[in-house]
């Protein structure tokens, strides 16, 4: 049986995860009701905006049901995703879903004149070439609790993390062709029989 | 590290998508669009339907209304700069707003030719009403295209004609043989490599949203199914008798655009929309999609 993995698509780049995802030969399903959570292993929160995030996880009655789903399965944030994950936000705009702890910074780069791409070492992917990582109007995560793994580093901050099923990312592996961290997300959380 | 790459540029229409993209001419506005979930706002000195009704000439608005709105809200800022004026860009980039429109909406300030978008660090948005126009806009270096439609009219019938055409033209793109390529992009008046590009895609190769003339829940999911990617809306939140309600409402029909349950639940109740105008009342020299080239 294939897995299938749901990536929320209220706004922003889900159709992106889901092309990396085919690659990868997963069923995708774009979540945007409660009831499209049924039957899915995990979870990816794409890149978007935070605030249009906060106000439709709202509307759409996605709030309880995604962190309940996170009891169970693992959840992948990206960018705006990392910030939806987050236990606290600097911003009182955002309802982060409080499912990782960590705090974050929005816009922490700046504007989309300080967006950038640099090449940052992966030591998770032990013997791994560096990653391509893509940062948009990128937050920064500020603090991690004791129990959190820090998985990469950008100058000393942290730009993926983990607690335990829970995978917080600054950046946008999607928007890339390489898919060592899809596929680090559902080797390390699911069985390695989704792959090939 | 690299910064301002076309990459770079493109990664930012791509977290836009699924998403409406508001038109706010002070903080106030900008705070009701944000609240409502817009995923950008334009910053402008007047909707299109007031410039319209203003006439003279329309420029880039005010640095400091600009900036004034950049402090008020947290997600990107957009602003237009007329067809042409690299100068009014430089100015916008300095001022750091995130994605600059060249639009037709503004007076244009060259009769013959789009600013050269490549030089720029920040991303831009152009208009367009046919395939070969929006390649030309690619060319140029735009990241993001957007239907015209009649900006400012509250009638989606251009909109829909634009994006209809624009995506017609792709599907015929995609049947033609490669030998075939080079004759359709000198008829069509469009660089070959993106015609290529756009035939072995089978869609734009950079985000494709719309814009112009939309006035309803309804009207925007019209456009998300005809396959554009996102939404502009201009004057038709703030025209409405209930900006708040209609704003909200046009963001969940965005996300929900294939779902006529959810649709009807956000149309109903929002009081008026713009009054609009007619097509066969607005004469062919009155129509702001004819500029640009």
């Amino acid at each position: 049986m294939p897995k299938k993995i749901g990536v929320l698509a209220l706004q922003g780049d889900f159709a992106k995860h889901q092309a990396m995802l085919r690659l990868l030969k997963i069923e995708t399903v774009l979540v945007k009701k409660p009831g499209d959570l049924h039957g899915c292993e995990g979870l990816i929160i794409p890149g978007g905006e935070s605030t249009t995030l906060t106000k439709l996880i709202q509307k759409c009655n996605l709030y309880e049901p995604i962190r309940e789903f996170t009891e169970k399965h693992p959840i992948m944030g990206t960018c705006a995703g990392a910030i939806m994950v987050a236990s606290t936000v600097d911003d009182q705009r955002i309802e982060p879903l409080q499912l990782i702890d960590i705090s974050v910074a929005r816009n922490a780069y700046g504007r989309q004149i300080d967006s950038f791409i640099t090449h940052v070492d992966v030591p998770f992917l032990k013997g791994s070439a560096r990653f391509k990582t893509v940062f948009i109007r990128a937050p920064k995560i500020r603090n991690v609790g004791s129990q959190v793994e820090v998985l990469m580093e950008l100058h000393g901050n942290p730009i993926m993390v983990q607690e335990s099923n829970v995978l917080a990312l600054t950046f946008h592996p999607e928007l890339t062709s390489d898919p060592r961290i899809h596929k680090y997300f559902l080797e390390h959380f699911l069985s390695t029989q989704a792959l090939l | 590290m690299e910064k301002g790459t076309f990459e770079i540029k493109l990664g930012l229409s791509e977290m836009l998508k699924g998403g409406v993209i508001m038109d706010v001419v002070n903080a106030e506005h900008a705070k009701i669009a944000e609240e409502a979930g817009a995923v950008a706002v334009m910053a402008l000195e007047r909707i299109p339907a007031d410039i319209r009704e203003a006439g003279g000439v329309s420029r880039m608005s005010d640095p400091a209304l600009i900036k004034e709105i950049q402090k008020t809200v947290s997600i990107p800022v957009m602003a237009k700069c007329r067809i042409g004026h690299f100068v009014e860009a430089q100015i916008l980039e300095a001022l750091g707003v995130d994605f600059i429109d060249e639009s037709e909406v503004l007076t244009p300030a060259d009769e013959v030719n789009h600013i050269n978008k490549h030089q720029f660090k920040i991303p831009f948005v152009c208009g367009c009403r046919d395939l070969a126009e929006a390649l030309r806009r690619i060319g140029e270096g735009a990241a993001l295209i957007r239907t015209k439609g009649e900006a400012g009219s509250g009638n989606i019938v251009e909109a829909v004609r634009h994006m209809r055409k624009v995506v017609g033209e792709i599907q015929r793109l995609t049947a033609l043989r490669d030998d075939e390529l080079m004759a359709v992009s000198k008829k069509m008046g469009a660089p070959y490599e993106l015609v290529k590009k756009t035939a072995e895609l089978g869609k734009l190769s950079v985000p494709n949203f719309a814009a112009g003339g939309v006035a309803t829940p309804a009207d925007a999911a019209l456009m998300m199914q005809l396959g554009a990617e996102s939404v502009f809306v201009g004057s038709g939140i703030f025209k409405s008798n209930d900006p708040q309600g209609r704003a909200r409402a046009i963001v969940q029909a965005v996300t929900h655009y294939n779902d006529p349950h959810v649709l009807l639940e956000v149309s109903a109740g929002l009081g008026e929309a713009m009054k609009g105008i007619e097509m066969k009342d607005l004469p062919e020299e009155e129509r702001l999609q004819h500029r640009g080239w």
